[in-house]
């Protein structure tokens, strides 16, 4: 209880300093723009560990077989593909402010979308599959491998449209300079996220722990 | 291992002589890549293309060729009712490889037909033909390797055809990307230094995704 409370200061407060605190960045036409960084990226690398947690509970599913796991996989594959889609939209309102387009095949922009395309074809499979194991043992087995191909897009795709883009890449977002009030309210920021996911997470699990012993119990009625 | 090898090969064989009795796949897969050409070849057959169309075409063709027919292999067995059978009979691994080598049988296949007929439709001329089939190879390798795992799970879902085109498309973009980056290089013409990237990523990939599917494949076949 208090720590929600604590949450929605400190995502407030987050949100107020990002946006009045940090100088703009020097030297561009964007430059107040640049602000999107501190709910951009955290939005982005949220999705990761998201995706990453739905990975680990697949695994887990597939070593115990236990119905809660492959929930929970499914929980946390969902959870990330919100912001997932969050981060791209955002990110793409801040190609159309910086670059003149809202899309333009950056490798960021790209990689975002083949993840969304995974996660996106996961769920599909999910609903395509009634029988309620093969459902879980299946969407666990084809997130594992998903996961496994991750590597090869950071490997192959700025290698394939660096090429062709070079002027447009996000390179230029290394020229924000990552010391003082950026870096805390960056952190700041880093964090409010993740307690958002994980407060999200927490309290849907606790639906799918209930949902799971109400089935439970009704099976034991009928069998008495 | 000779024994597995020998299991594998006459499961693989089993498959072909079935395929080449009732054509389940193969008359369908060649008469839509012959399809899919002679439409390119209307649109598009007239007229100069650059090295970058020329691959992406071809590999546009070859792709959703093959998505026609690499799900084929399990969703036969589950239709004719044959799945549960060769689960009696031969142990998952076995089944994996096996249909593993039919993939790749109608990936072959395909290209036999296929490359031919687009050089001289498309008037294609190339100045090395045997990089240019090295890539065709190599791609066409990848693309029946990393969906013969998601073939096993469309197999047994509700809606078949558009799920495996779905499921795959994610797993099949490295090896997409690389061949036609690795086709384009050889039309244009260019240095086998420039090729050698791409060919690296489509030799690994491939073996990366198998020894997935090759450890996955329990779940997904016995499930």
């Amino acid at each position: 209880m208090l720590l929600k409370f604590g949450l929605g200061i400190l995502m407030s407060l987050a949100i107020i300093i990002g946006f009045l605190y940090p100088p703009p960045l020097p030297g561009q036409d964007w430059a107040e723009a640049s602000r999107i960084f501190y709910y951009h990226v955290p939005m982005a690398l949220v999705s990761f560990l998201a995706f990453a947690h739905s990975m680990a509970l697949s695994v887990q599913y597939l070593r115990k077989r236990s119905a809660i796991s492959d929930h929970r996989a499914a929980l946390a594959a969902e959870l990330g593909l919100v912001f997932c889609f969050m981060a791209m939209v955002t990110g793409s309102i801040f190609a159309k402010v910086a670059w003149g387009t809202f899309w333009n095949w950056d490798p960021r922009e790209t990689s975002i979308l083949v993840l969304l395309v995974i996660y996106g074809a996961y769920f599909a499979l999910r609903n395509a599959v009634p029988h309620a194991e093969r459902r879980a043992a299946f969407s666990a087995v084809y997130s594992i491998m998903a996961f496994v191909t991750v590597p090869f897009f950071g490997f192959i795709v700025p290698r394939i449209y660096e090429s062709l883009h070079p002027e447009n890449t996000l390179v230029s977002e290394g020229q924000i300079n990552l010391g003082g009030y950026v870096a805390v309210v960056f952190l700041m920021s880093l964090v409010s996220f993740a307690s958002i996911y994980s407060w999200l997470f927490n309290i849907a699990n606790r639906a799918i722990g209930l949902e799971q012993r109400r089935l439970e119990e009704s099976y034991v009625d009928r069998l008495a | 291992m000779s024994d597995l090898v020998r299991k594998v090969l006459s499961l693989a064989a089993k498959d072909v002589r079935c395929e080449l009795r009732t054509r389940y796949a193969l008359n369908a897969l060649l008469m839509f890549a012959v399809v899919t050409l002679v439409v390119i070849g209307l649109t598009a057959g007239q007229g100069e293309h650059s090295s970058h169309m020329h691959a992406s075409l071809i590999w546009i063709v070859i792709l959703f060729s093959l998505m026609q027919a690499l799900s084929g292999g399990f969703v036969k067995e589950e239709e004719s009712g044959t799945a549960d059978t060769l689960r009696v009979y031969a142990e998952p691994r076995v089944v994996y490889l096996g249909k593993l080598l039919l993939g790749l049988a109608l990936a072959w296949a395909l290209l036999i037909v296929l490359v031919p007929l687009y050089m001289i439709l498309m008037d294609l001329d190339v100045n090395s033909i045997s990089q240019f089939l090295l890539c065709l190879l190599l791609g066409s390798t990848g693309i029946a390797a990393s969906t013969t795992l998601i073939a096993a799970i469309v197999s047994r879902a509700s809606i078949k055809g558009a799920l495996f085109a779905v499921l795959s498309f994610p797993l099949l973009l490295p090896v997409l990307l690389s061949a036609i980056f690795a086709t384009e290089v050889v039309l244009r013409g260019g240095e086998w230094n420039d090729m050698w990237p791409y060919v690296k990523i489509l030799i690994a990939y491939p073996i990366i995704v198998v020894t997935v599917s090759y450890m996955l494949f329990d779940y997904v076949w016995e499930g």
